[in-house]
């Protein structure tokens, strides 16, 4: 068994008084897409904010591909990374807003092309041609030179998902992308999801409330409810005969 | 579907009603006229205006150097305001307690004291600091202008007012960076850009679009402001000092007051104008449609006057 993407041990997080996640241990293998659901509150965008060190965790551990995220053990002592460092590792790893946050002041291929030259050096007319390449895998050739504010929602998810993979990330992580957009263009943005899964075998991790997808898409479903895992399964087990009463009570409600 | 089976909707006539009248604007109007060429026979009728003198001096050397060193106190004065407030403005947002702090103190002492006062303190900076008075404060890039005394001056007013002016700015400044959206910050470090990159790349030209408005209005300012400097009888003098020089000898006050007015006018136009094409250029991405620049409002009344039904799209396409 290859060595997990994301393995998670114990983690803590506070925000001032309030604790968000109480102790959150998982692991996604190389490949897999885990889809994370539960009530709002439940800490999942939170942990997810940890894997890219987005968040700092107070307690546990939280490696990605092998590697402490955002510090360095040294026998029993940890080190806080360095910012170079911090940027390193995030660069590795893929992400995918709620709100898009594309950088409005740039086309949409400046926004694909911006990180792969500033962060990882890559030549101006490289970068172009991957740029363009993932723009037009994301069905939005003919949009390279608009702006944001000129595209609809699904478009800008899609646009930032080409920016996201334009670093070659080995994991990517996706917090509730298709919660902003209006219904009818959900669609769009889970069928590049679904595609680069199954295309691309990217390892994935997704808070989502599209039990439709976690149900084709996913491989493992997390249900997470006041911080800590409540039930862990193949989609459509967790879905079909779910084990807790609260992930009863939540599926209830949005099945 | 009872519209299907009538054969042809009858089309309503047009509505021709009588407007709505307005007596109160009509009074207004006259009132506003009235006065407009009351003002304007007295301008061109009282003789001490002196319009003749006002000509006279218009373009001479001494005046048009005058304003060119307005300019230049300007330029180099919002030049320092600027580089200073954006640094000012990034300490100010540090998380390092003593930098934001310096910044604080920065601010509260420059926008605390009178810039008029300041420029004073600069000019005699010599019995403060007498080792300095051989030379220029700041270190060796401005050794060429030492033993000048006559630049001396200049040098003061300049970073009186730039000094003053980077306290200004780093409000301005922070306000910009603050106006801008955690998320963008957030989706930068997500790809893995440094905090240098986040800010200089994502950040500060986004933030420009709220910078720029506040920053034109200070420029404009500025060009007045540098008047100020009169007082320390810069050589070559600045646009005042200039048609002060002038009406010491001639006597002649009012007219060279209004030759120094006109051109501050003039420098004012010419400064509103460039504000126009800059904020045009960072509100790319913001707006769906630039604001017509004047050309193509021009242009695009013209066409529209040809073609009565006027139905020209904006050139939303075009200077990108």
């Amino acid at each position: 068994m290859s060595a997990p993407m994301v393995k998670a041990e114990g983690v803590h997080k506070r925000f001032g008084r309030l604790e968000v996640l109480k102790g959150i241990s998982l692991e996604v293998q190389p490949g897999e897409v885990m889809c994370i659901l539960g009530p709002s509150g439940s800490g999942k965008t939170t942990f997810i904010r940890c894997i890219n060190h987005l968040e700092k965790i107070d307690a546990g551990r939280l490696w990605v591909d092998g590697e402490l995220v955002g510090y360095r053990q040294a026998g029993d002592k940890l080190y806080e990374l360095r910012d170079a460092e911090v940027c390193r590792e995030r660069s590795q790893i893929g992400m995918v807003f709620q709100r898009f946050n594309l950088f409005g002041h740039m086309t949409a291929l400046e926004n694909v092309i911006e990180a792969p030259i500033r962060v990882k050096k890559t030549p101006k007319d490289a970068a172009v041609r991957a740029g363009k390449e993932l723009l037009r895998r994301v069905g939005l050739e003919q949009k390279l030179d608009t702006y944001p504010s000129q595209l609809s929602g699904g478009q800008q998810q899609r646009v930032a998902i080409a920016r996201a993979l334009a670093m070659n990330p080995k994991l990517m992580l996706f917090d509730e992308p298709t919660s902003a957009l209006d219904p009818e263009l959900v669609g769009e943005v889970l069928d590049v999801m679904k595609a680069l899964a199954s295309d691309f075998g990217m390892t994935m991790v997704v808070v989502t409330h599209e039990i439709g997808f976690a149900r084709e898409a996913g491989d493992t479903a997390v249900f997470m409810d006041d911080g800590v895992v409540v039930e862990t399964g193949k989609p459509r087990e967790v879905f079909a005969n779910p084990r807790h009463e609260r992930t009863k009570a939540f599926l209830s409600k949005v099945l | 579907m009872a519209s299907a089976d009538t054969a042809e909707p009858v089309r309503p006539d047009e509505i021709k009603a009588i407007p709505v009248r307005h007596p109160g604007r009509w009074v207004a109007a006259a009132i506003v006229i009235f006065l407009g060429v009351a003002l304007g026979k007295s301008i061109a009728t009282n003789a001490r205006f002196q319009w003749g003198v006002v000509r006279h001096y218009f373009f001479t050397g001494q005046i048009l150097h005058g304003a060119l060193v307005t300019l230049e106190l300007t330029v180099l004065a919002m030049a320092i305001g600027i580089v200073l407030g954006v640094l000012l403005a990034v300490m100010r947002l540090s998380p390092n307690p003593l930098l934001s702090s310096a910044s604080w103190l920065y601010i509260w002492f420059f926008r605390g004291t009178p810039v008029l006062v300041q420029i004073l303190f600069w000019f005699n900076i010599s019995a403060l600091y007498p080792r300095l008075s051989l030379g220029i404060p700041f270190g060796p890039q401005f050794a060429h202008f030492s033993a000048n005394t006559l630049i001396r001056t200049f040098v003061a007013g300049v970073l009186a007012l730039g000094l003053n002016e980077g306290a200004y700015m780093a409000e301005i400044v922070r306000a910009g960076i603050i106006s801008v959206e955690e998320g963008q910050t957030e989706a930068a470090q997500s790809l893995g850009m440094t905090r240098l990159q986040t800010m200089w790349r994502i950040v500060l030209p986004q933030a420009m679009r709220v910078i720029i408005p506040p920053t034109g209005n200070e420029t404009i300012s500025m060009l007045k402001t540098t008047s100020l400097v009169s007082v320390i009888a810069l050589t070559p003098p600045e646009l005042l000092g200039a048609v002060q020089n002038i009406y010491d000898r001639t006597y002649q006050v009012i007219p060279l007051l209004l030759v120094a007015s006109i051109w501050y006018l003039i420098l004012t136009t010419v400064l509103t104008t460039g504000q126009f094409y800059l904020e045009r250029y960072f509100g790319r991405g913001a707006t769906r449609e630039l604001p017509a620049t004047p050309l193509q409002r021009l242009r695009r009344g013209l066409f529209s006057f040809q073609h009565a039904s006027g139905e020209v799209r904006g050139a939303s396409g075009e200077g990108r």
